[in-house]
Order: structure tokens, then sequence, then C-alpha cells
């Protein structure tokens, strides 16, 4: 009975928070108070700055997919098959942009190479001009930030390929006679085409999904997500829902382009899982390689320590010298003992902690549920699960003001815009794949005669459940419990949408603070948020590794 | 074709040693099999054979070239590794002509020179299917047919059996033979089965703790082996402590559970001595000088074999007819005269 009565609720729980908004968006942008309509959609066909949204975020998410590419393969194959002092700590610190708060890497990278950023004042201490010498804005400033922080996916998913490679397949390539690039082309790569293929589509997914970079650095050029928000705001709903369509359609199409060029996981032919291979060459080229992958790590990571400086200078003390003359702490403590810089504070912790809760019993209990990959029941489930990871926050955002826009409890809809539970739900949602994905696959990873050992030693479903399922499915919650925490404590693109008075979280405060000048405060915030996120990801890799 | 030297070979990890001192020389078309425990360093042997790892001193020569210093890329050892290390993503044809690349062949020859291997291997028509899709008895050939495609110089295999089941080992374990010995090809074989190195080498390099204990024939590693470690590893042997009573030649005479042996010498034997008694060392026999209790009987076919604790506690092995005794039964035995080997008792 329990058996067939949870998994339904559950399913039904999913439909609702996860499905039905995004359907009620589909409705709005075809319905009108007079009834069915196609107005929205011919005016945003024909008005040339709504597809041009549309192609500026095509071709974004082309260009980070390239660059991104690139640049996280090769540090990834650097990283893994290449031996040199310092892999470790390279290795480690190029995989923090997976957890950075993206507003946060956007405000660093305005306090770098921004007008009044680090970079412009030390050449306007040293040419002595008066103005800065560029301005950091527009489509070439996104694509930089995009690719040196999406670069981070296909760098970690090329390391995981990498890591599990089975060495021998190297050796067997060097005893038949290749060198070292034909190696890398004709076994390497092809074989970590499925780990290409992810990081590609987790770069367009980010890129279409990007709304900080766009929103602070676009200047002139919007996106969807940007152009969404101020349709919305301009009071054009339909349209905006038929961009929030729009934007839904490209993330449809990069997954479904893919799934068909991506190819199915290939691995080793051989069963055994060997150490990660290393590759030791001279003295001059061990150091030059390592000259390399630190340069590459110490400019990838200059904006957060522009961010860190900033944050250690008294406001308004550093406006012509190209270093900071004066050095505070304030900036730090303000955000403690100033009530109204704490709120955000305690407002982004209790709503990222309860959703993060809240979304962990959920997605446990479907990982539970859809344990099973062959049951149909289990595929609908993961579907709703993975569902939020595809679609974009903006998107999610603009179907749940929809759906808790108006009272109809037979619909499950009721008004909750306005109130504090709106945007802890988003958040929930949001959560829902970044805990259910790892737990999906860690409880399908478990072997199914424990739990049939501990039946046959008298346990019943749910002595079972907490004694052996539980205990071992635990660090990887755990872990992935603490990234969705962080992913709501920095969330700006779900938050603009949906704060109210009571939910102003911290996203909004930084960007609140630049815009007063208050640079230091801002960038406090900024570090502290970079901090915590750190903390969870290495919790996160610890669970993830001792399971 | 090639002859193999290797001389004063050493590899330390860290600072475990795991080869130590290790000389060896093999002949053109010889099958040599490096066999001992895990932990043996026979694998290591073999990697620094083929590059994969490099020496910390000795030398290497292949037909008379130090290729010490020459990476895995320049030696071109065909090799078969433990899991095949096949590219999952390739053909079987491409996977056999991977090795081809280098050698400025047309298209033509080289699909020739795969199909030639391939049905070396018994693997005809089987060039475009994919190796993921093959079992693990045909991932075994496919990657036997691969490591000789490029025509290498010398042939290593890394535990080419260990991942079939028993009844297609014995069988492949045939073929293996069969097409080295067709081939002519110098080859370096790392198992820990003793059977397979009995069938398959030429000569046997048993090695221990990193040294060579012993390099020889089956026979003479069965018949004299060099050290108690052979003697227990190679064939199966009990042991008892004795003294030395006399002397004829390499014979000596010792007197262990209460009665006289003619045992096989290593050295200038004198004093206390430890025994290893082949399970054909001793007959059972009515009026036997040596009593025991048949505590354990374990057929194996044709006979069976038999652990006799004597009266002192020493437990030794001997082979009889199935038939020939219960478990529990009170039993007498006599040394055969064969099968007997004798070293000094001091710890090596």
């Amino acid at each position: 009975m329990i058996r067939r009565v949870v998994p339904a609720i559950l399913l039904l729980i999913l439909a609702w928070l996860v499905v039905e908004p995004m359907l009620l968006v589909a409705l709005d942008a075809v319905r009108s108070d007079a009834g069915w309509t196609f107005a929205a959609v011919r005016a945003f066909l024909v008005e040339r700055n709504e597809w041009r949204a549309a192609l500026n975020s095509l071709w974004l998410a082309l260009a980070s997919v390239v660059l991104g590419g690139v640049l996280g393969v090769s540090l990834g194959l650097l990283t893994r098959l290449a031996d040199f002092p310092g892999r470790r700590i390279v290795s480690a610190l190029l995989a923090l942009p997976a957890v950075l708060p993206p507003l946060v890497g956007v405000v660093a990278f305005l306090f770098l190479y921004g007008e009044s950023g680090v970079i412009a004042r030390m050449v306007m201490a040293v040419t002595g001009a008066d103005t800065p010498p560029w301005r950091f804005e527009g489509a070439g400033a996104v694509v930089l930030i995009h690719a040196t922080t999406m670069y981070v996916y296909s760098y970690l998913l090329v390391r995981g390929a990498l890591a599990t490679f089975d060495p021998a397949l190297l050796e067997a390539a060097t005893a038949l006679g290749a060198g070292r690039w034909r190696t890398l082309g004709t076994v390497v790569l092809p074989l970590l085409r499925p780990a290409i293929g992810n990081g590609a589509l987790l770069t367009a997914l980010s890129s279409l999904a990007s709304f900080s970079a766009p929103y602070v650095f676009g200047g002139g050029f919007r996106v969807l997500p940007t152009q969404i928000v101020s349709t919305r705001l301009n009071g054009d709903i339909p349209i905006a829902m038929v961009e929030t369509l729009a934007l839904v359609g490209l993330s449809l199409v990069a997954l479904l382009l893919a799934s068909r060029l991506g190819g199915v996981g290939a691995r080793g032919a051989g069963k055994g899982i060997a150490p990660a291979p290393k590759r030791t060459g001279s003295r001059r080229s061990r150091w030059g390689i390592a000259l390399v992958a630190w340069g590459f790590t110490g400019w990838l990571l200059l904006p957060h320590l522009a961010l860190a400086v900033v944050s250690l200078v008294p406001q308004g003390a550093w406006n012509t010298t190209a270093l900071p003359t004066a050095w505070t702490i304030g900036n730090y403590l303000t955000l403690v003992t100033d009530p109204v810089r704490w709120r955000p504070f305690g407002t982004s912790l209790w709503m990222a902690s309860a959703s993060a809760l809240v979304a962990a019993v959920l997605a446990l209990g479907v990982a539970v549920a859809a344990r099973d990959p062959r049951r149909p029941l289990s595929r609908w489930l993961e579907g709703g699960l993975a569902l939020p990871w595809a679609v974009p926050g903006t998107v999610y955002a603009i179907a749940l003001a929809t759906m808790f826009s108006m009272a109809q409890p037979a619909a499950g809809r009721f008004v909750l815009i306005g109130t504090l539970w709106l945007l802890p739900l988003a958040y929930l949602i949001r959560s829902l794949p970044v805990i259910g994905r790892p737990v999906v696959a860690a409880i399908r990873g478990l072997d199914p005669a424990l739990d049939e050992a501990a039946t046959s030693l008298g346990a019943g479903a749910w002595r079972a459940f907490t004694t052996v399922t539980l205990p071992l499915l635990g660090p990887v919650l755990a872990g992935a419990a603490a990234l969705a925490f962080v992913t709501g404590l920095g969330d700006f693109m779900t938050s603009i949408i949906l704060y109210t008075y009571d939910t102003r979280p911290v996203s909004l405060e930084i960007l609140g603070a630049i815009r007063q000048g208050q640079l230091g405060v801002a960038a406090a915030y900024g570090v502290v948020l970079t901090m915590l996120s750190t903390g969870a990801f290495l919790l996160a890799e610890r669970s993830r590794r001792s399971t | 074709m090639s002859t193999m030297h290797l001389e004063r070979v050493a590899k330390r990890f860290d600072t475990t040693p795991v080869v130590s001192d290790v000389s060896l020389a093999i002949a053109q078309g010889e099958l040599v099999a490096l066999l001992g425990p895990s932990g043996s360093g026979k694998t290591t042997l073999l990697r620094l054979i083929a590059g994969f790892e490099q020496l910390d001193s000795g030398r290497i020569l292949l037909d008379g070239d130090d290729v010490t210093d020459r990476s895995a890329l320049e030696r071109r050892c065909g090799m078969v590794f433990q899991h095949y290390a096949l590219f999952p993503h390739l053909s079987v044809s491409q996977n056999v002509g991977y090795g081809l690349a280098n050698e400025r062949l047309t298209r033509v020859a080289r699909d020739a020179r795969v199909t030639e291997v391939l049905a070396m291997v018994d693997l005809a028509g089987y060039g475009g299917r994919p190796v993921t899709a093959l079992s693990g008895g045909q991932q075994q050939r496919v990657a036997l047919a691969r490591a000789l495609a490029p025509r290498p110089r010398v042939l290593l295999l890394d535990e080419p059996l260990s991942n079939l089941d028993p009844s297609l080992r014995e069988r492949t374990r045939r073929e293996l033979r069969e097409l080295v010995r067709r081939t002519g090809i110098t080859t370096v074989l790392v198992t820990h089965e003793q059977e397979e190195a009995f069938e398959l080498a030429d000569r046997i390099a048993v090695l221990h703790l990193g040294r060579l204990e012993q390099l020889g024939t089956p026979e003479s590693l069965y018949d004299a082996p060099a050290t108690p470690f052979v003697a227990g590893f190679v064939g199966r042997a009990s042991q008892l402590h004795g003294t030395v009573t006399g002397r004829e030649g390499v014979v000596v005479h010792v007197r262990a559970a209460g009665t006289g042996w003619r045992a096989r010498a290593t050295g200038n034997l004198a004093g206390d001595v430890v025994l290893l008694l082949r399970p054909d060392a001793m007959r059972f026999a009515a009026a036997g000088p040596v009593a025991g209790t048949i505590v354990h009987r374990r057929f194996a076919g044709a006979h069976a074999f038999y652990t006799i604790r004597l009266a002192d506690g020493d437990d030794v092995e001997v082979a009889a007819p199935p038939d020939a005794a219960r478990e529990g039964d009170p039993v007498r035995l006599e040394p055969t005269g064969t099968g007997a080997h004798a070293w000094d008792a001091a710890p090596r």
C-alpha cells in the first residue's frame, strides 16, 4: 500500500511545483482576458529588439561553449595527465568557480576590470590620466566572464572522466607506437567525448540562463533573461511569457543537440579502475607546465583577489592611487554590527537553509521511490526532479510568480506573491535537481544485496532504510544539501524577480551597496559568500569521496 | 626476432625495493615466464622491460642494443595487458591496425596485415565488430593480435589468461602456446599460476620479494629447486627439520621424523637442515618406520593427497591412490628415496 501511495504523492508534488507553473506560462503566452490570442507571439516575432535578444542569447551560448570548452578541457587534461609542482592545489583552485555565486563572480570582475576597478586605477596612476582607459561593458565583457567562469563544467567533467580512465589504454597506445599527440587525438579525446559533450551542455544551459553578467555588464547588449525582467518591469506580461517560452525552447534545443552529439558514456573495456596517470617529463618541461598552469589559475582567480582587496579598503579611501593606502576590517564588522546590513544575511540564511532542508527530504523520498530505473514511474519522478535543472532560473521565477498570483485551490494555486514564502519556494525547486541527481545516482549505486541482507536479518522496510540505506547515503545527501544551500544563499536571478521587502536577500543588498557607492561593503558581502560557498564545496567533495 | 638481456636490473618505489638485482638472458624465440606470488615484482619487471617504468640501476639490452634509456615509445614491445586495454571506441580492425600507423604501409597492405593477424588468432571476419561486443576470450585474442600486428621484437604478456573462465583458460593456453611457437617471437609472460608457467614456458624465472630465486626449465625447478622458496612455491612440498648423518656426492643422508632420508643437497650441509618432501617422497607401507594419522584427504582424480599428522605434531602430505585410506585412519609411511631436498636450517 505505502509502496504505491508514497510515490504517487511524490509525483503529484513534483507535478504541482515543477510542471504546472511551466504549463501556466505557456498558456499565459497565448491567452488574454478576451480569450486565445497570438498577439504577444506576433509582437515578439515582429519587434526587432525581441528576437535580437534571442539571437544574442544563442551566440553568447555558442561562444561560451567554445571558449569555456577549450579552456576547461585543456586545463582538465593538463592537471590530470601532466605532473608538475603544485598540481593538487591548482586542481582544487580551478574547481572553485563551480560553486561561487554568479553575482559575486560578476562583482569581482567589476572590481578588477571595471572602469573604477583595480586595473583601470593602476593604468590611470601610471599614465596620469584622469578618465578610465576603457569601459568594461557589452558583449565582449560578458563572453570573457562566461568563458573564465563556465570553463569549470568541462574542466570538472573531463577530470572526472580521466579519474576512471584506464592508464593501460595510454600504455597500449604507446607500445603500439603512438606518440603523445596521436594518443591524445585517437584515444584520449574520443573516449572523453561524453564528458566533453556534457560539459558543453552544462555550459550552454548556464550561458542561456546567465543573468548576472549580462545584467551588470551587458549595457545595450540584451539577452533573453535580462529582456524578460525588463519587459516584465514594463508591465508587458504576455510578451514576457513569450520571451520565457523562447528561453525554454533554446534550452531544450541545447539538451536535444547534446544528447544527439554527446553519444553514450563509453568507458574503457578494462574492468580495473586504475590510479590517475602521470607523465613525468624533464625538469624543465615540468616547470614550464607548472608556469602555464599556475599562470592560468592566477589569472582566473585574480578577480576574487580584487574582491578581497576592495573589501579591506575604507569607504572613500582609494581614489587616485594604484594600490590602496589605508586598510580596514570595518566593512566586515558592519555586516554584523549594523542591523540594516545584517538583515539580508539573516534572511538569506533562513531561506537558503529551510529550502535546502525541505528539498533534501523531498529529493530523498523521490530517490527512494525512483530507485529501480526500469520502472516507468521512476523515469517520471526522475524527469520531474531534473526539469528545474534544464530550465533557467529566470523562467522558474516568472512561472512561480504566475502560478501563485491568484487563488484557485482546486488547481493548487494560492496567492503567495508578496508573501515571504514565494522566494524560499523558488529556492526549493531550484535545489531539487542539485540534491536529487547525486542522491538518485548514489542510491542506484548501492548494492541491493545490502537491503536484502538487512531484510534477511529481520529488518522491516523502515528499519532497513534508516539503518542501512540512509547512513550510506548520508554523506552524499549532506554534501548535495550543502551545495543547494549555497546556491540559495547567493541566488540573484530568481531573487530579483520574486523578492519582497521581507525577503530581500544578500545578492540584492550587494547590488544596492554598489549603487550607493559602498564598494567595500559590497565586496565584504561577496567575500563572505565566497568563503561559505567554498566551505560547502569542500564538504560536498569530502562526502563524495568518502562513499 | 630478438634476444633480451637484463643486467642487474633494480627498481624501488619510494624506499621499497620492488625489483632487486635481477639478471636474465633470454634467447631468440624463447618463452620465459616470470612466476611469483603477488608482490614478487614480476609485473614491475615486465613494465621495466616495456619501458613504462624507469630502472634505478642496471641495463636492458634488446639484440645487444642498450635500450635502458629509450622510452616505451621507442622500444615498441608488443604488450598484452592484464585487462587487455582494448580501445573501446574502436572496432576490432581499428584496434588491431592501431600499431601499423607508423609503418608507411599502403591502406591495402595495412588491411591485409590486419586480416592476416586476425586469422592467426582465429577471428577472421570479426574485424568490423565493436570490441565491447566480444566475449572475454575473443577480447583476449584481439589484444594478442593487436600486439603482434606491428611485428614487435618481443612480446610481453601480463597475466594474459587471468580474466578467463577456468575451462576457457586451458584451451586459450594451448592456443597461445601454439601461436607463440609459430611466430617464433621472443616472449616474456607474467603469471602467478605455476600450471600456466609449466605449460607455456621454455624456462621459468621464479621471483620472490623482487629477487630472482631461480631460472630454469619447469623440470629443473621441480627436481632441483635452488631455494626452499622455489621448492615450496613450485609444486607441493611438506617441511621437516632434521640432522645430516652422512653424504655421498650431491645426496645427503638426513635423519628426520625418526627415520633416514636420502635428499638432494644444495651447498655444503652439516648439522641441522630443513627437509622438503614432495608428495612422492613417501608412500604408505604397513611396516613403515614413520607413524601418523590421516587428518585430511583431498581427492584429485587419479590419486588423492593425504595430510598426515606425525607423532611429533608435524604435518606431511603424501600422494597415493584415492582408496588407500580414509580420514582418521592410523597409517605408517616409508621414504621412497626420491622427491626430498635438504637445505641449511639457518634462516636465509
